[in-house]
């Protein structure tokens, strides 16, 4: 049953970075648009991404309750020394949230939609740069557990070089896989080539900003990368992702938009199981070299066990519906929301 | 000097949760109980083609992502907050009570997907299909307030593991769950969301009938609202009752500070009011009935009700916070009563009352009672929980996180619910002033833009 609730730890944190990562990618690519582009991409997103945003958004919260009820240990021990970006990227999703419905569900269209947009965009981007900065934390062993000094421990442990990093390397990410998702769903010309616009601008800053990443690590020798590039599965996971952009290309010539989604999810799937892979089962790893892995707590067994129950049987609610809930409402293809100028 | 700070951190900390606590619970509620009115209106459209029932549908639909919207982030928040404010709570009770967190989590992905059905729905789906998907909206609402409330419920009533020298063994979850006060708690709280929810959007109506706009449409809608609030405020003393029975019971300190009962004694006096003076012992200026907080406590007038003075002064709750808290939803709940069953009398007997300018009024001005009553029996249980976050296991002062600054924190977050509430507020206000143009099929300036 450990087993089944990892598996599930990761399915959701894969899918919450996919799918919820697409949804404040939205918000970025309606950062990065000006003018009257920026109105076309508002409705084109309201359309897409209204319906499923609060779903997708569940992600979060399924491996938040994995992870306080299966590990608390771990779970306890993040939020104490993550304390302030997690703060930081709570405000983003408050933000994010109640800015998009209310400004979907103002009854009086004035120039209060322009506040709200402004915060929709900017809780877009705080929000994955967080959680990209809290990831880095994690496993990068910047975390300082015992000099209990406010800012070694509460401040350093996650301000670093390296986590500033892999915060904007997310937000890249998440432009890139909301261009993907959305030009899925275009059938305007206009629409599709601000879209590829946008898909090409995400894909150059996040090939820059990943190798940022890499450097930064490699001249703090962060031992999680040297080892993720000292195995054959980490090597061959980082390839495909970046050969996948071959395939990529391929498919957008000949204007398979749908497909690119596939490839587009396998890329960040390959990025994070590289990742993964080499450091489970540990979760989190401290400054001094501890760590609290995700192997089994014998006192917490009957947890994880009921935990498991819980997940299977939810799946058989959940999944079908949400299968149903998304392609509903991605079988009507978006056809441009004003006249093409 | 250190210790003054870090009482600070202690105090800000409960504050936060309070505060965060205090403003999802109203939006939890709504989000529970605003769907079923949504789903009544939507049954009646379907059944009549009344277009005045589809106007009130989305008008309520309208309403329900608004706050849906601001209850799910700030239910995302609190199921961080948990962790980042009393993170030795989580260490050793996540594993206990996570069971009802993780349906909880399955309900709340239920209800979320099946907003995303009912809001975009419209003319997409088999009516009746999309009709059940915003029935479900409320279903899978309750259910999680249920599941969070059991959660809650474990830590008056822990139960499911053994407590041997500091160290949680023999974990049981499902015991856990199923805990002596999760029953009483759970129906206690959801008549409350029906209550609270209903005599607001009741209350709304009123207001706007006896301003003479779009009467008939918020006549409709006045009558779904007023009559689900009527019955759930009248089966409440009922619910209330089991309550006050398994407190007494299970946690005898926190009976004792509603009460504000300080000797033990048979025949013990139920104190209406009154202000209780913790030096002296006494209630000053209080009505006492002898004999009924036994009868009520225990079925049996004889029987002594443990005081607060048997109670280890460190083991004591704050008792004037959990006193005055108990006396307000006692009172306002036997308001509620009261215009409930006026109400019921005249949608049975007397019909022509129901016009009638006062009775209105009446619900004009009960509309923030529900919430009110239901903020204030908040406090009772989680105030008269004190000095405790797992009743008799581990102390609320010894589960906040190490980390200084909570006050700084505490200052953020009720920066940001206040911007909330105005804006949450404010276009509910734009929301029902635009009744007539978007909703109101009758109005002669009707014409909905999207």
């Amino acid at each position: 049953m450990l087993y089944i609730v990892i598996a599930y730890l990761w399915a959701s944190i894969c899918l919450y970075l996919l799918l919820g990562g697409a949804d404040f990618g939205a918000g970025i690519v309606e950062f990065v648009s000006r003018g009257s582009d920026r109105q076309r991409v508002r409705r084109i997103m309201y359309r897409a991404i209204g319906p499923v945003w609060e779903a997708n958004h569940m992600w979060l919260i399924i491996a938040i309750v994995i992870l306080f009820a299966g590990f608390p240990l771990i779970y306890s021990t993040i939020s104490t020394y993550m304390h302030i970006p997690l703060v930081l990227m709570l405000l983003g999703i408050i933000a994010r949230g109640t800015a998009f419905s209310f400004r979907n569900y103002d009854a009086v269209q004035d120039d209060l939609q322009s506040v709200y947009s402004h915060i929709f965009t900017l809780a877009s981007l705080i929000t994955p740069f967080f959680l990209g900065i809290i990831a880095a934390a994690t496993i990068s062993g910047s975390i300082d557990h015992h000099t209990g000094d406010f800012l070694s421990s509460y401040v350093f442990s996650w301000l670093n070089p390296f986590g500033i990093a892999t915060g904007l390397f997310t937000v890249a990410i998440c432009g890139y896989l909301a261009s993907v998702y959305i030009i899925g769903i275009l059938s305007d010309p206009y629409d599709i080539r601000l879209m590829t616009a946008n898909i090409k601008r995400f894909i150059c800053i996040a090939i820059i900003l990943g190798a940022l990443v890499f450097f930064i690590a490699y001249l703090q020798r962060i031992s999680l990368l040297v080892r993720v590039f000292g195995s054959i599965t980490g090597q061959a996971a980082i390839a495909l992702a970046t050969l996948s952009l071959i395939a990529q290309v391929i498919l957008f010539k000949g204007k398979h938009y749908l497909r690119m989604r596939f490839i587009a999810a396998f890329q960040i799937v390959m990025i994070l199981l590289a990742v993964i892979f080499q450091h489970y089962p540990i979760f989190l790893s401290f400054q001094d070299g501890s760590a609290l892995s995700l192997a089994e707590d014998e006192n917490n067994r009957a947890a994880i066990y009921f935990l498991g129950l819980a997940l299977l049987s939810g799946s058989v609610l959940i999944l079908p519906a949400l299968f149903y809930l998304m392609y509903s409402f991605d079988k009507k293809r978006i056809t441009s929301s004003s006249p093409s100028k | 000097m250190l210790c003054n700070l870090s009482m600070d951190d202690f105090l800000a900390a409960r504050a936060q949760m309070a505060m965060s606590l205090g403003f999802h619970i109203i939006f939890a509620c709504v989000g529970m109980v605003m769907p079923f009115f949504m789903a009544s209106a939507h049954f009646l459209y379907l059944r009549t083609k009344k277009p005045l029932y589809k106007g009130l549908t989305r008008a309520w639909s309208r309403g329900v992502a608004l706050l849906f919207a601001t209850g799910a982030v700030t239910g995302t928040m609190l199921s961080f907050e948990l962790g980042l404010l009393w993170p030795v709570f989580m260490q050793h009770a996540g594993g206990i009570f996570g069971m009802p967190f993780s349906l909880e989590g399955t309900a709340f992905f239920i209800e979320a997907i099946a907003i995303g059905f009912f809001l975009y729905g419209w003319d997409r789906f088999n009516p009746w299909f999309h009709w059940a998907t915003g029935l479900i909206v409320g279903l899978s609402g309750v259910a999680s307030g249920i599941f969070v409330v059991s959660a809650n419920a474990w830590m008056n009533s822990p139960a499911g593991f053994d407590y041997v020298d500091g160290q949680y063994l023999n974990i049981d979850p499902v015991k856990a769950m199923f805990n002596d006060a999760w029953f009483p708690q759970a129906l206690h709280m959801t008549l409350a969301a029906f209550t609270a929810t209903g005599f607001a959007v009741a209350g709304l109506h009123a207001c706007m009938m006896l301003r003479n706009k779009n009467i008939d449409f918020h006549r409709h809608a006045f009558r779904i609202a007023a009559f689900c609030a009527c019955v759930a405020a009248l089966l409440q003393p009922l619910s209330g009752d089991i309550s006050a029975k398994s407190v007494a019971k299970r946690q005898p300190a926190k009976l004792a500070a509603m009460e504000a009962h300080f000797k033990t004694e048979a025949y013990a006096p139920l104190i209406i009011g009154g202000i209780p003076d913790e030096s002296t012992a006494q209630v000053r200026y209080g009505i006492k009935i002898p004999g009924l907080l036994s009868f009520l406590a225990h079925g049996n007038p004889a029987k002594p009700v443990t005081g607060l003075l048997d109670i280890p002064p460190d083991q004591r709750p704050p008792i004037a916070v959990t006193h005055y808290a108990f006396q307000l939803m006692i009172g306002l709940g036997i308001l509620l009563c009261l215009l409930s069953a006026t109400y019921l009398f005249a949608l049975t007997v007397k019909k022509h009352w129901l016009t009638r300018h006062w009775l209105l009024k009446l619900f004009v001005g009960a509309a923030p009672l529900g919430y009110i009553a239901l903020e204030a029996g908040w406090v009772v249980t989680e105030v008269g929980r004190q000095p405790w976050i797992i009743y008799g296991i581990m102390r609320t002062a010894d589960a906040v996180t190490p980390m200084p600054g909570i006050r700084y924190s505490f200052y953020f977050f009720t920066l940001v619910f206040i911007s909330l509430s105005v804006i949450v507020v404010y276009l509910m206000y734009r929301q029902i002033s635009m009744t007539g143009r978007l909703y109101d099929p009758d109005d002669p300036d009707y014409n909905p833009v999207k």
